[in-house]
């Protein structure tokens, strides 16, 4: 196949058919629109269903009741439409639903600017819905990464069964680049996991298997399901009972922070680095850019990029902080996801913010700014 | 090379479609390309803005500083966005559209919009004229790539349309 101009959001439609995705609901809104649009051009080929539901809460609830039917379901808002999803977000997660949320961020808070690129939900992505929860939230910064994550989010959905957030921004969902996708057969796509027992055995929808994960059955498969956000144990149903839900919030933690397959992170220029920019989604392309001008002044800086964005890279982070006099943590906010990676270097080095909310991107010189201003200050000048 | 455009105008007169179809036929010939779009919440007459990038080397950092070419079809988008042109960039403006041309020594007026409605029947044409004289004056993107990239984006009834207008357009210049 040779290469093509695509747009980061029709990136996340095609990678979302290629990982399986058969199901989408959804309501319009900038600058997430283009997901919905291509989604209802391409589902219907496929014999899968798009539909535009009466809101964004409708969407959310209608695609988790899709996946418990056993498609692997989508849906693509921005932060007015995020914020509307929480609630069902939560249910996701208790009652361990499969499903990827696409947020293409915009400026916030409220309608904020609608068309203007910001990382302004990062934290929402994390601590959006109540409740001791997990979560998974990935974030590209390319049109071809978006395909990437996109197939990456489905199949983590599917595997630990959980809620994903692909956590897009205006940048990199409305950019149109050169790109080349891979064929059905380089690619990994995990299956929906189904019962190992059957109801004669002793099956239960919410037995954990040895990676914690349970074989909830798909409805209208033979099994008895019972679906609830209360705390319940291995039968579904709810108990009012300290162990069981100590069991319940500690095994949907650790299904996520024990895995070893989440956490992602690309490392440029880092083998002699004495300083390190770290970015995300479509602010990495820009930090990237200063990192190299940074290079060519002769200063060794070097570069993170965090592709999983929760859980968050702990140990990578801590491990960096050991390594290097100083980090620029560079983001499209008032200063958010800085505050985990402080929190993960844990004092072994300065972290600075290199912060940007007026609706515009960064432009490198303002990321090197940020790099000279910390040198200078861990070198007391 | 890197070659930086920036296509701008209100929203309505297709600048985004213009850009993406010389982005596409810029990817056909095997570069890379990137391209971008800023634009206001309105669906009609706000501000809309489109930026490309050509080069062979990737491209990360997706805006346009500096810009060789600036394309701008309302004075408003020529007052504001002609001012970061490289010393050498060309300036192109819709003549009837923007009266009051701004100081630049390389700016080349054409009476765009004019030429849609006249030549081709209605102003919806008026940005696939303005590619073909975006396609005559830099040059960046063989012609037959272009036209090949129009024929493919927009609707199929109207492809002998826009072959007229695209061609009115590099007929436009010397």
């Amino acid at each position: 196949m040779s290469a093509s101009l695509m747009q980061g959001n029709e990136a996340v439609a095609e990678g979302a058919l290629a990982a399986g995705v058969r199901f989408f609901g959804g309501y319009p809104i900038t600058p997430s629109t283009e997901i919905a649009e291509t989604m209802a051009k391409l589902l219907p080929k496929v014999g899968g269903t798009f539909i535009q539901m009466e809101d964004e809460i409708a969407s959310m609830g209608v695609i988790l009741g899709a996946s418990l039917a056993g498609k692997k379901v989508l849906t693509a808002s921005s932060g007015p439409g995020i914020s509307l999803k929480q609630e069902l977000i939560g249910y996701a997660a208790e009652a361990e639903i499969p499903a990827v949320i696409v947020n293409v961020q915009r400026v916030g808070p409220s309608t904020g600017q609608p068309t203007a690129p910001s990382q302004g939900d990062v934290m929402q992505a994390r601590w959006g819905t109540h409740g001791d929860h997990s979560i998974i939230a990935l974030s590209p910064w390319s049109v071809r990464e978006s395909f990437n994550l996109t197939v990456k989010a489905v199949n983590l959905a599917e595997k630990y069964r959980t809620p994903v957030i692909l956590l897009m921004d205006e940048i990199v969902g409305h950019l149109r680049e050169n790109v080349e996708l891979p064929t059905a057969e380089e690619l990994e796509i995990f299956p929906r996991r189904t019962p190992k027992k059957s109801r004669a055995e002793g099956y239960q929808p919410y037995e954990p298997d040895e990676d914690l994960v349970p074989n909830v059955a798909n409805f209208g498969e033979g099994y008895r399901i019972h679906v609830t956000g209360l705390i319940h144990d291995e039968t579904g149903f709810p108990v009012g009972s300290p162990k069981v839900t100590e069991n319940l919030i500690r095994r949907i933690h650790e299904k996520i922070s024990l895995a070893d397959d989440i956490i992602e992170v690309e490392e440029i220029l880092m083998d002699d680095a004495e300083f390190a920019v770290v970015a995300f989604g479509g602010t990495a392309r820009t930090a990237y850019e200063a990192v190299k001008a940074c290079r060519e002044k002769g200063l060794k800086v070097g570069f993170l990029r965090l592709v999983t964005i929760f859980p968050f890279a702990d140990k990578i982070i801590y491990e960096l902080a050991g390594k290097v006099k100083g980090i620029v943590m560079a983001e499209l906010n008032f200063g958010q996801l800085v505050g985990e990676v402080r929190r993960a270097a844990n004092g072994q080095c300065p972290v600075k913010l290199c912060a940007k909310y007026d609706m515009t991107i960064f432009e490198p010189e303002e990321i090197i700014a940020s790099i000279e201003e910390l040198i200078n200050e861990v070198n007391g000048i | 090379m890197r070659r930086q455009l920036r296509l701008s105008g209100s929203g309505g007169q297709g600048v985004i479609t213009a850009a993406i179809i010389l982005a596409e036929a810029a990817v056909s010939e095997g570069k890379n390309a990137v391209q971008s779009q800023s634009y206001g919440p309105e669906a009609r007459g706000g501000a809309s803005k489109s930026e490309v990038i050509i080069d062979d080397e990737k491209i990360f950092h997706p805006h346009v500083k500096a810009p060789d070419f600036v394309l701008a079809m309302t004075q408003k988008a020529a007052d504001k966005y002609y001012t970061d042109l490289s010393s050498d960039g060309v300036l192109i403006l819709d003549d009837d559209l923007v009266p009051n041309a701004p100081e630049f020594k390389n700016t080349i007026r054409v009476p765009i919009t004019k030429l849609a409605v006249e030549k081709v029947g209605r102003a919806l044409f008026s940005n696939i004229v303005a590619l073909g004289v975006i396609a005559k004056v830099t040059g960046l993107v063989n012609f037959d790539a272009i036209k090949r990239a129009v024929a493919h984006r927009v609707p199929p009834q109207t492809i002998a349309q826009n072959m007229m207008a695209l061609q009115i357009g590099y007929d436009a210049v010397a």
